[in-house]
């Protein structure tokens, strides 16, 4: 168990473990609000949004990556993010998201009754946060 | 009697067969190698999702899990059987063991108690020369699989499920022990069935945020698409170890026919040597 300024943070996707090391802060955002976690916090378990996830390594460089819903587990002081799908900012593919932010803005206004709309909905969702982390790492 | 000339063109054509399995032996193995450890680096996710699962559900009661749609025990009228087989043919018993399987499962049934969901070429086709009802088939992944192909195929038998079409969804699909071993399973997807669900078992106390049946009812579907996904990964991987092993037998069989047809070559070789030199013997004898 790392000292008391510090916990360890995993994140698990299907693939691969995107993140693994040593942090000061993380914040997550659950469906009734952002959950900010500092070192020692009580045992919880939360589903999480398609939103950013911030975490502040131990000498409080702050990082944000693209979270695509999932789980947060806290448990002794290692905080395990079970997510389906989790990018780090260099993984982004810009043009990608710009793609498919057009496309499912373009299937969202059509007002086609083919269309599922929720769907799309959540792509668009997806490809705005993308952009957003992009923005926010440069 | 084939002369001479015929052997030495069935010995090129066999050595060029054994060139081609020789190259697929060995794009299999090297393909298998990489199936593998993307089956093993999905354990850390499955293991610590079912970890989850296991804790949220130990604090509800067996009523309370009974009334999720998704663990609704119902009998038995109608059933789904997901299919996982594979794209291309040349990989041994491999289909054939899996279609023997779903044989066996549904001997007893009629055709019309059953849906069915294939993944892959063969089995797709097996189904349609033989007219059974497929509900819905996915080709062009069987060898390498993705996490959003298991989340759709998912996505399709939960909608069955849940309409009330079928009353239960099974999964049949190859496990795989090891490149010479791969075992045709059948799993149930749903309802879901809680293992050893203890009520009140309580190891470790924990806030749940927003709350305990929102959780699960999260839970529930992320719990079925990676068991989905596991799935097709040993799939995809018994599929390449299948591959692997009936390559390396053609390659093996096309070098004893080549040596075998040497040997009867070169033994039609030296009579013919030993014909030509009994008769300058016999030609040089009567001059004298």
């Amino acid at each position: 168990m790392s000292s008391g300024k510090t916990m360890h943070l995993n994140i698990i996707t299907p693939d691969a473990t995107v993140y693994s090391g040593d942090v000061s802060f993380v914040v997550a955002r659950t469906e009734i609000g952002d959950l900010g976690i500092l070192p020692r916090h009580a045992n919880l378990v939360a589903a999480l949004e398609i939103a950013p996830l911030r975490l502040d390594s131990a000498d409080g460089k702050k990082t944000f990556l693209a979270n695509f819903g999932g789980f947060l587990e806290i448990k002794d002081n290692v905080v395990t993010v079970v997510t389906p799908n989790c990018e780090l900012p260099e993984q982004i593919d810009v043009e990608r998201a710009q793609r498919a932010k057009t496309r499912a803005e373009e299937r969202l206004q059509s007002k086609n009754a083919d269309i599922d709309f929720q769907r799309a909905q959540l792509a668009l969702k997806r490809s705005l946060l993308r952009l957003d982390i992009k923005k926010k790492m440069g | 009697m084939s002369s001479a000339q015929d052997l030495r063109k069935r010995i090129k054509s066999v050595s060029n067969t054994q060139q081609i399995t020789k190259a697929m032996k060995m794009v299999a193995s090297a393909r298998l190698r990489r199936a593998q450890t993307k089956a093993k680096s999905t354990e850390p996710y499955a293991e610590k999702l079912g970890q989850i699962l296991k804790n949220v559900s130990s604090t509800l009661d067996s009523e309370k899990l009974a009334t999720y749609p998704l663990m609704n025990v119902r009998e038995v009228n109608r059933t789904c059987y997901i299919l996982i087989g594979a794209d291309k043919g040349l990989a041994g018993a491999y289909t054939s063991n899996l279609i023997k399987f779903f044989g066996h499962a549904t001997e007893a049934k009629e055709a019309s108690t059953f849906e069915t969901i294939t993944v892959g070429r063969k089995p797709t086709e097996y189904l349609q020369y033989h007219h059974y009802g497929l509900t819905h088939s996915h080709v062009g992944f069987s060898d390498k699989p993705e996490y959003s192909h298991a989340r759709q195929i998912v996505q399709e038998a939960t909608k069955l499920f849940l309409e009330g079409t079928v009353d239960e969804v099974i999964l049949i699909y190859t496990h795989f022990v090891n490149s010479l071993t791969q075992n045709v399973q059948s799993l149930k997807l749903l309802p879901i069935e809680m293992e050893g669900h203890v009520e009140g078992e309580l190891n470790d106390l924990y806030i749940y945020e927003p709350n305990v049946e929102a959780i699960y009812d999260q839970l529930l579907p992320k719990y079925l698409e990676i068991t989905m996904y596991n799935a097709l990964l040993q799939a995809s991987a018994s599929e390449l170890g299948a591959r692997m092993t009936a390559m390396t037998s053609a390659t093996d069989n096309a070098g004893e026919l080549i040596s075998t047809l040497n040997l009867e070559y070169n033994k039609l070789r030296q009579a013919g040597i030993t014909n030509e030199i009994s008769e300058i013997v016999g030609g040089a004898n009567a001059l004298q």
